[in-house]
């Protein structure tokens, strides 16, 4: 699929998907409550074919944070990027997507670590860089540590 | 190409006498004429560990490779053993993770032993100083350190001074005195 019939396709099976313009990849805000059937339909649908999810990456906007996904197709070489909002900097969290790619599991655990986003359903959250006991989540903006960081 | 960088003279290397000056003679000319062999012999079989935990690690490896070659100065073989090992070359950054793995390995290697911090990270935490909560600024924190290399990373030339400045520590030593000290303190 080229990239105009890859965003037909989209905006038929998710309305609420809003095109980003002018990036390098075809990229699309989803909404976070409709967002795992989507990306189900990607990775499953025989036309789109989804199968690697070759970056996850955690994003932190100020007032919310996010994840980004950007998924590619071995079968077809075609590639998208999903940006989620993960809610209020307090609770943020989105639905795992480790059952749909496996590669997600260890992603999503060190999106957890750093920035603190959740993960529904998903089936070992734990921090996966920083010890156990570690307080807060470092790669957030408003992360403090008087202790080790040396202000310029 | 006009800038012509100036290698260090022969007889400029053992211009500064401050390491010689660390021996101290006492008179006994017995035990340091056996001080000097021992030390001949240790200063130039200085084994080394192992262990590199990022791109100071390349420049170390380079060191040791067919090019610079520093078996040449008896700093010959890379010990997979801690218990083998004479000297540890922190090369590269040590993060808090790290730090209690390379403290484990200090403490593992067998007495006289020797710590060369190579490169800015381990010598201060380097790019790391600022803004990071991860990295241990300067290995000098967790372990004694004989040698610091500057550099980012430093060349293998670098290296190999640094390391025949250790040789030159360790030829300025009196491990028999040592020995010998530590054995009446404990027999008392």
């Amino acid at each position: 699929m080229n990239n105009e019939e890859l965003k037909q396709k989209t905006l038929t099976i998710l309305p609420a998907a809003e095109m980003v313009e002018n990036k390098q990849f075809l990229s699309f805000n989803i909404p976070s409550d409709g967002f795992y059937k989507f990306a189900k339909s990607l990775k499953e649908s025989d036309d789109t074919s989804f199968d690697f999810l070759f970056c996850l990456t955690g994003m932190d906007y100020g007032d919310s944070l996010g994840v980004v996904y950007h998924l590619a197709s071995t079968k077809y070489g075609h590639e998208i990027v999903l940006k989620v909002k993960a809610g209020d900097r307090e609770n943020p969290a989105i639905d795992t997507v480790s059952d749909i790619w496996r590669t997600a599991e260890f992603h999503e655990r060190e999106v957890f670590d750093l920035f603190g986003i959740k993960f529904n359903h998903h089936p070992d959250l734990r921090r996966i860089f920083l010890e156990e006991n570690w307080q807060g989540h470092p790669l957030r903006k408003d992360y403090i540590d008087e202790v080790n960081i040396v202000e310029r | 190409m006009g800038v012509k960088i100036k290698s260090m003279k022969n007889e400029d290397f053992r211009d500064n006498e401050t390491l010689e000056l660390f021996k101290e003679t006492d008179g006994n000319i017995f035990l340091t004429t056996i001080d000097d062999i021992l030390n001949w012999g240790r200063s130039n079989s200085v084994w080394p560990l192992t262990f590199a935990t990022s791109c100071c690690g390349i420049e170390m490896m380079a060191a040791g490779a067919a090019r610079h070659d520093f078996a040449r100065f008896g700093i010959e073989v890379y010990r997979a053993s801690p218990r083998q090992a004479d000297v540890i070359v922190v090369a590269g950054t040590i993060v808090n993770k790290m730090a209690p793995v390379l403290k484990r390995l200090y403490d593992q290697m067998s007495e006289p032993k020797y710590v060369i911090a190579m490169g800015s990270c381990a010598i201060s935490g380097g790019p790391f100083f600022y803004n990071s909560y991860h990295v241990i600024k300067g290995v000098d924190n967790l372990i004694p350190v004989d040698v610091y290399v500057p550099g980012c990373p430093p060349r293998p030339e670098s290296l190999l001074y640094g390391v025949m400045q250790l040789q030159r520590k360790i030829k300025a030593e009196s491990f028999l005195k040592h020995q010998f000290n530590r054995n009446t303190i404990t027999n008392e």
